[in-house]
């Protein structure tokens, strides 16, 4: 279980690669990988976006997608899951969150996934800020997935 | 020793500060907590509630040495309509 909040940009698809060579152990043994990546929209109910400022209390952060990683493991027969979550400025088209859960089977690492995006979106204390020009609104709720 | 006391996000500019320390003497609960954090103020319908990082009511118990924060529901994630 690897959990990262970062306050820069990051390439999800070289965090995936880079977690699979630090963890040689899952070499062989996984035969699915389910991912998510969430993207920042430059357009959100109705109106343009030019940039979004994304908040966090980061202890709680990091002790809920603990609690959540943990869930999944022990929910589904899964054998790692990786968590990286943006916070700080975000500008359109960069990417905000990834979940990877790899696992023999996919019944297993599709519903994990699924899991852990809903639960993170749901409970995980973040909150985001959207910047328009000389506007700023906090986004007040998240729509179900 | 003192209870923390911390408001995130929109609740933080509602309230006009980031952090308050009590004295656990005064307080018992988490909804005194937050009496006694903003001068008595209205707690929005929608706050939630952490004690201790931990997702809690209202009615929660703090004592001495907790962190009790407030804040607006949470927004994080992405790749789908947040409105």
């Amino acid at each position: 279980m690897s959990i990262q909040l970062l306050g820069e940009g990051f390439d999800p698809w070289q965090a995936l690669q880079q977690h699979q060579a630090d963890n040689p152990r899952l070499a062989g043994k996984y035969g699915a990988t389910s991912i998510f990546v969430g993207t920042m929209r430059d357009f959100n109910d109705g109106a343009d976006v030019d940039c979004m400022v994304l908040e966090h209390y980061p202890a709680m952060t990091q002790k809920h997608l603990q609690a959540i990683s943990s869930e999944a493991m022990s929910r589904w027969d899964i054998l790692d899951t990786l968590i990286i979550h943006r916070f700080g400025e975000i500008r359109p088209n960069d990417p905000i969150v990834l979940l990877a859960v790899w696992s023999a089977h996919r019944s297993a690492s599709f519903p994990a996934c699924r899991y852990l995006i809903e639960e993170l979106k749901s409970r995980a204390p973040f909150w985001k800020k959207e910047i328009n020009g000389e506007d700023a609104r906090w986004v007040e709720y998240n729509t179900p997935g | 020793m003192s209870i923390t006391v911390k408001f995130f996000a929109s609740l933080r500019e509602t309230v006009g500060k980031e952090e308050a320390r009590l004295d656990p003497a005064q307080v018992q609960t988490a909804q005194q907590a937050w009496a006694a954090a903003t001068d008595g103020r209205e707690m929005p319908a929608n706050t939630l509630i952490a004690v201790n990082m931990e997702y809690a009511g209202a009615d929660a118990a703090v004592a001495d040495g907790d962190e009790v924060a407030f804040f607006p529901p949470v927004t994080g994630g992405c790749g789908d309509a947040a409105r």
